[in-house]
């Protein structure tokens, strides 16, 4: 199976604070990864790497075959992320929130009322201006707008945050489902217990660099990953 | 780049109508100026009428840089920037489709301060094509280099202060430009206006080239 991400000694900088120093790390495609680690650990650094937003600035990083060092743009249109923050217009409802980030991405519209329903967004809420959701609310329909793109790689920052016990439960469906269609998920969490139950594997990040648990006896052991084929547009 | 355009201007424009900033508190702040204007140079000393396209220009100045600010705080808000970012829309799009929605609400609000400027000020308005290419001239120059200096101090903590600073010397020109170009058209000589109209548009094609490319760059950076 192809690898969806490949970080070989990968190094990230926030101004001159070395976020990630030296990660490896490799994610076959159709995988869900769980990144676990301490507060600072260098996780949602990771995360922003593999999605482009923070440049590597040594080692190798390919995400879905692009090399990241070569160009980090062309990209994001393949990627879903999740972060901290929700990243919806206050002034826009529900809907037209999850419409744009559809039609921004260049995706299928049609795909924007199920995956309202999906989330429970498509009754009373639909036509709600997003400063009137809930915190819980907000990030459902930021995962709105995650399920009807339907990226192939899904980077999820503490994806179960502000959720309640049904949110949570639905997290982690979408995350099977996505894992059933062959997507990659690659997600950080504090909630171990419940991430590690839909992760394939978990990969612990400490003072910016990985280090891999070994495999249960439950889960496929990993074998060496094959060399990605790399293509950069310069 | 014209879909992603067109898709950018009507999310902002879209939020804009829903918020009604723009209407609330941008358009009350420009006759808030206007009428201190008037206060400050007494209308029975005849300065007013001489000062009033200058006068106006200022308020549309200060306008612009409201409207500037307010186009990027919607998208500083909640972690938009990075939503954008990894929307994949084309730069220069974005760039079109900010610019374009700034400038649509400035065309806005000039036609209603024009009519303050004439009701406050006793100025009788003529030569209205004049000035309306004046002002869309002006507005397109407005729009453009706001947009770029906006990205620009887009990602700061202190933008809010920093993009006065940044841009209030470099729309320089326009103020002139436009000011020259209105007290030509009131004052009944629109050959003058020949020269400014083309130091506008200028300015305007100066600015579009610089977003258009530049602006991509700038958002990364940001």
């Amino acid at each position: 199976m192809s690898l969806a991400v490949h970080l070989r000694s990968a190094v990230c900088l926030l101004g001159r604070f070395p976020a990630l120093a030296g990660v490896d790390l490799d994610v076959r495609a159709g995988e869900v990864v769980l990144l676990a680690g301490p507060n600072g650990a260098g996780k949602t650094t990771l995360l922003r790497a593999c999605a482009g937003l923070v440049p590597v600035v040594d080692g190798t990083a390919i995400v879905l075959g692009h090399d990241l060092r070569v160009d980090r743009r062309s990209i994001r249109r393949q990627l879903g992320l999740v972060g901290h923050a929700t990243s919806l217009y206050d002034d826009m409802s529900v809907v037209d929130n999850v419409r744009f980030t559809v039609r921004a991405r260049g995706g299928f519209t049609g795909a924007v009322e199920p995956a309202l329903e999906r989330l429970g967004l498509s009754g009373r809420l639909r036509n709600v201006a997003v400063s009137r959701l809930s915190a819980g609310q907000r990030r459902r329909c930021t995962l709105a707008g995650l399920v009807a793109v339907d990226a192939e790689l899904w980077l999820l920052d503490e994806p179960h945050a502000g959720l309640d016990a049904e949110g949570r439960d639905l997290v982690d469906q979408l995350v099977g489902d996505a894992r059933a269609r062959g997507r990659t998920v690659i997600m950080a969490s504090h909630d171990l217990e419940r991430a590690s139950a839909v992760a394939s594997r978990q990969v612990t990040i400490e003072a910016g660099t990985a280090r891999r648990r070994p495999s249960s006896p439950d889960r496929p052991s990993e074998t060496p990953a094959p060399a990605p084929e790399v293509s950069g547009v310069g | 780049m014209w879909a992603d355009a067109g898709l950018v201007a009507g999310k902002d424009l879209r939020i804009e109508l829903r918020s009604r900033v723009a209407l609330n508190q941008v358009l009350p702040f420009s006759f808030v100026v206007l009428v201190l204007f008037a206060f400050a140079l007494d209308p029975d000393r005849g300065v007013l009428d001489r000062a009033a396209p200058g006068l106006f220009w200022v308020a549309v100045l200060l306008t612009s840089l409201l409207a500037t600010q307010r186009s990027f705080a919607i998208e500083a808000a909640d972690g938009n920037t990075d939503a954008l970012r990894m929307s994949g829309l084309d730069p220069a799009g974005l760039f079109l489709g900010k610019a374009a929605a700034v400038a649509a609400q400035l065309l806005a609000l000039e036609v209603l301060l024009l009519i303050g400027v004439a009701f406050l000020y006793g100025i009788a308005l003529h030569s209205f094509g004049l000035l309306a290419l004046t002002c869309v001239l002006a507005t397109l120059g407005l729009a453009g280099a706001g947009t770029v200096y906006g990205v620009m101090a887009f990602g700061l903590r202190v933008r809010e202060t920093l993009l006065p600073l940044l841009i209030l010397p470099v729309l320089a020109p326009v103020l002139l430009a436009a000011t020259r170009s209105f007290e030509a058209a009131l004052g009944g000589v629109p050959r003058e206006c020949i020269g400014w109209l083309g130091l506008l548009a200028a300015f305007a094609a100066l600015y579009a080239v610089v977003g258009l490319f530049g602006f991509g760059p700038l958002l990364e950076e940001s």
